[in-house]
C-alpha cells in the first residue's frame, strides 16, 4: 500500500452538491471504496443506488465503519463540517473546498493540533494511488499511471500537468497529492515528503511549490537532512508582481522569502533538482530514471 | 479588500479608538464648511487605496480657508500616483480633512495575520511614520510583536510585557491596552487581512489613530455585508472590476502584451512565467476557475480583448471539470461581432480537448494551435 491509505480504508463524502456528487461518482467508479456520504437532511436515502447516506458524520462512522473523509461542503459551512469530522474520529480529511475563510483555518488548526488526525488542503485536489486504484478528490483518474514516481503540489491544474507528462513518456506514479493552495493548512510539503521518503513504491519525488509563505523553504530544511531519494522541484510564479494575489489566497509575494528566484535558490542548495519550468518535469525525471 | 482611511476611521470610532475631529469632504465648498466647523488648522488628506500619499502632494496642511479650498480643489478629480500604486494612479473623489493634532511620540501599530504560526500577531514600533518595510531593514529590533490565538484571542498578560519595553510613562498603560485590544477586535469581528496605524501618535497624554488602513480579506466577504457596502468601485483597474463581477481571477499587469487565459491558479502562473521565457511578457494574471462555464468564458476572454495593452492572446486550457469544447463555445461567442481581434494561440487539453479543436476549426474564427506550452512559447516568437 502507498501512502495514505491502507487494506481497511474506507472513504465517506460529505457534501452531495453539484460538484461534490460528480467528483463522488467518479471516485467510485474509479474503485475507491465509498461505504457512506453525509448530506444533512437526505439520511435513509442512497448515493447511486448502493451507497447509504446519513445525516451526521457520526452516524456514518458508526454504521459504516468509515475512517477517511472527503469534504465538498460550501465554504461557509467547511468549519463546521471539518470538526464534526474530527470529533467523529475520522483519521484523515481531504477538504476540497475553496474560499473559506483565512480566520475558520486558524481556528481549525488550534483545534486540531495534539490530536489524531491528519487534514489535506483545503482548497485542494486531494489524491489518489494509482496502484491501489484510490482517489479521494477530483484529480482525473485517466491521466494516471502506476509507477515510481510521488507527486506533490500547491496547485491542481499543475498537479495534472505534472501527471499528463509523465504518463505520457510511460512514466507511472506511486501516488499524487495536492496540498492545496490557502495560506494556512493542514498537511504540508514535510509531511508528505516523509511519506514519499517511508514509502517503499517511490522511487522519486516530484514537488512543486509557488510564491507566498515559507512552505518550500521547510521542504529544503527537511530534504537537506532527512531525504535520500531523488526530488524534482518547481516553483511557479517567477513574474508574479509583488503584493497581488495571484489566484490562491496563498500565491502572493509580500517580502524576498515569497519569491520564486528565493525559493529556487535553498532547494538547489538543498539537493533537490530543479525543473526550471513545469514543461520540463518530465523530461528531467526520465533523465534520471535512464 | 481595501477600504478608505475615513472609513477606517468610521469603524474605529465605533470600537471607541480615538481618531483626530475630522469630517469627509465632496467638494472644494464642503472642505471649506469642515474647517469652519472645526474651527482649527486642518490637515487635507486625499482619499486614495494606497499608501505613500504624502510624498506625492495628497496630504497637505491648511492654515485658513484660502489653503484648504486650493489643497482640495487641486486633489479632488485628480489621480494621485504613488509608489504603491500600479498604472497611472487612482483618483481622488473625496478628501478627508481632519484638526491638526500635536504630535509627542509616534508608533507604528499593526495587526496582521501570521501564516507561519496560524496566529494573528500585533506589531508595533517606536519608529512611528516610517514605513513598516523600511523600518524591517534598517531597525529590525525595533519591530516588536506579541502573538493572539485562533481561540484564545489576544491575552493581556502579552500587553503589560510589551508595553514594558517600549519605554512610554506608565500612566498611559490603560489607554495603550485598551487601543491594542481594541484593534485586535476589529481584526477578528471584521475578518481583516491587515489593520494598519500609522502613525499612532500621544498628543498631550492621548493616544490617537493618525491614520488608518484596513484590508479585509477578500474570501470572507460573504459574511461581511456591512463591509461589502464600503466597497469603492473607482479604486481599482476596469478591467479587474469587470473580472470581480464575474468571480474571475484577474489581475492587470502594465508592463506586458500577452494576454493570458487559464484555468487553474498554479497553471496560469506557469503560463506568465513560460511567456517570459518565450521573451515577451504576460499582460495579465487570468485564472478561470475548475468549473467556468460558456458564459464565464466569453466574459473572461472579453475582458482579455478590450485590454488595449494586448497583441497575442494565448489560451492554455486544462478541461477537468472544465470541458474544452464548452470554453471554446465561449470563445467564439466572444468574438462574434469583432472583425478584428490579436491572434490567438490555443492550447487544449484533457475533458473534450479534441471536441473544442474541431468546433474552432469549423468556425471562420482565426486561432493558431499549440500542443503544449513549450509549442507555445515558440509561436508567441514566431508572431512579435
Amino acid at each position: 500500500m502507498t501512502i495514505l491509505i491502507h487494506s481497511e480504508t474506507k472513504m465517506v463524502v460529505q457534501g452531495l452538491g453539484r460538484d461534490g456528487s460528480f467528483q463522488a461518482s467518479k471516485c467510485k467508479s474509479y474503485g475507491t471504496p465509498i461505504v457512506s456520504a453525509v448530506h444533512p437532511g437526505r439520511g435513509g436515502l442512497y448515493f447511486e443506488d448502493s451507497v447509504p447516506i446519513f445525516d451526521s458524520v457520526e452516524e456514518s462512522v458508526d454504521t459504516t465503519g468509515a475512517n477517511l473523509g472527503l469534504i465538498f461542503v460550501p465554504a461557509p459551512f467547511a468549519l463546521d463540517a471539518i470538526i464534526e469530522q474530527v470529533d467523529s474520529g475520522i483519521e484523515n480529511i481531504v477538504c476540497i473546498t475553496e474560499g473559506i475563510p483565512v480566520q475558520d483555518m486558524t481556528k481549525v488548526m488550534s483545534y486540531i493540533e495534539g490530536k489524531k488526525v491528519r487534514l489535506i488542503g483545503p482548497n485542494c485536489p486531494g489524491f489518489i494511488c494509482p496502484k491501489e486504484n484510490f482517489k479521494a478528490g477530483i484529480i482525473p483518474s485517466e491521466i494516471v499511471s502506476s509507477g515510481p514516481v510521488g507527486v506533490v503540489s500547491r496547485s491542481g491544474t499543475l498537479t495534472y500537468e505534472a501527471i499528463v507528462q509523465l504518463t505520457n513518456l510511460g512514466i507511472g506514479q506511486s501516488a499524487c497529492i495536492g496540498i492545496g493552495g490557502d495560506p494556512i493548512h493542514g498537511t504540508s510539503f514535510v509531511d508528505t515528503l516523509r511519506m514519499f521518503e517511508e514509502d517503499n513504491d517511490t522511487k522519486i519525488i516530484v514537488m512543486i511549490g509557488e510564491i507566498g509563505g515559507l512552505r518550500e523553504q521547510h521542504a529544503a530544511e527537511y530534504i537537506k537532512s532527512n531525504v535520500s531519494k531523488p526530488v524534482v522541484a518547481c516553483i511557479v510564479g517567477q513574474t508574479a508582481p509583488s503584493g497581488r494575489r495571484m489566484g490562491h489566497a496563498g500565491a502572493i509575494v509580500t517580502g524576498k522569502s515569497a519569491l520564486a528566484q528565493e525559493k529556487i535558490k535553498v532547494l538547489k542548495s538543498s539537493g533537490a533538482i530543479i525543473a526550471e519550468s513545469p514543461t520540463e518535469i518530465g523530461y528531467v525525471i526520465k533523465e534520471i530514471l535512464k | 479588500m481595501q477600504i478608505h482611511e475615513f472609513q477606517a476611521k468610521n469603524i474605529f470610532k465605533e470600537y471607541g479608538i480615538p481618531v483626530p475631529e475630522g469630517e469627509i469632504a465632496n467638494n472644494p465648498q464642503e472642505a471649506i464648511s469642515v474647517m469652519e466647523k472645526l474651527n482649527s488648522k486642518v490637515v487635507v488628506k486625499a482619499q486614495v487605496h494606497s499608501g505613500g500619499r504624502g510624498k506625492v502632494g495628497g496630504v497637505k496642511l491648511a492654515e485658513n480657508s484660502d489653503d484648504v479650498f486650493r489643497f482640495s480643489s487641486e486633489m479632488i478629480g485628480r489621480k494621485l500616483v504613488t509608489n504603491q500604486t500600479a498604472g497611472n494612479g487612482l483618483p481622488v473623489n473625496k478628501v478627508l480633512i481632519e484638526k491638526v493634532t500635536e504630535i509627542e511620540t509616534e508608533l507604528y501599530l499593526a495587526v496582521t495575520m501570521d501564516y507561519e504560526s496560524g496566529s494573528p500577531v500585533v506589531i508595533i514600533s517606536t519608529e512611528g511614520g516610517m514605513e513598516i518595510e523600511t523600518i524591517a531593514e534598517k531597525n529590525p529590533e525595533k519591530i516588536l510583536k506579541i502573538f493572539g490565538d485562533p481561540l484564545l484571542e489576544l491575552l493581556p498578560y502579552k500587553i503589560r510585557k510589551l508595553f514594558e519595553k517600549l519605554n512610554i510613562e506608565p500612566s498611559l498603560y490603560k489607554q495603550f491596552s485598551s487601543i491594542i485590544l481594541k484593534v485586535y477586535k476589529i481584526f477578528v469581528e471584521k475578518d481583516c487581512s491587515l489593520i494598519e496605524i500609522n502613525p499612532l501618535v500621544i498628543s498631550n497624554e492621548k493616544f490617537i489613530a493618525l491614520d488608518a488602513k484596513i484590508s479585509i480579506e477578500e474570501d470572507a466577504l460573504f459574511r461581511q455585508t456591512k463591509i461589502q457596502d464600503l466597497f469603492d468601485s473607482t479604486q481599482i483597474d476596469p478591467l479587474e472590476l469587470e473580472a470581480l463581477k464575474y468571480d474571475l481571477s484577474y489581475v492587470k499587469l502594465y508592463d506586458g502584451d500577452v494576454g493570458c487565459m487559464v484555468n487553474g491558479a498554479g497553471l496560469a502562473m506557469a503560463t506568465m512565467d513560460i511567456t517570459v521565457k518565450a521573451g515577451t511578457k504576460p499582460a495579465n494574471f487570468l485564472d478561470v476557475g475548475g468549473s467556468a462555464d460558456q458564459n464565464k468564458i466569453k466574459k473572461a476572454f472579453e475582458i482579455i480583448t478590450e485590454d488595449s495593452d494586448v497583441k497575442v492572446i494565448l489560451v492554455n486550457l486544462f478541461g477537468g471539470i472544465l470541458r474544452c469544447d464548452i470554453a471554446a463555445q465561449g470563445i467564439i461567442e466572444a468574438l462574434k461581432d469583432k472583425k478584428e481581434y490579436p491572434s490567438i494561440i490555443g492550447v487544449f487539453r484533457g475533458t473534450n480537448s479534441e471536441e473544442a479543436k474541431r468546433i474552432l476549426t469549423d468556425s471562420k474564427i482565426k486561432l493558431i494551435f499549440a500542443e503544449d506550452l513549450i509549442d507555445a512559447a515558440k509561436k508567441i516568437k514566431e508572431i512579435e
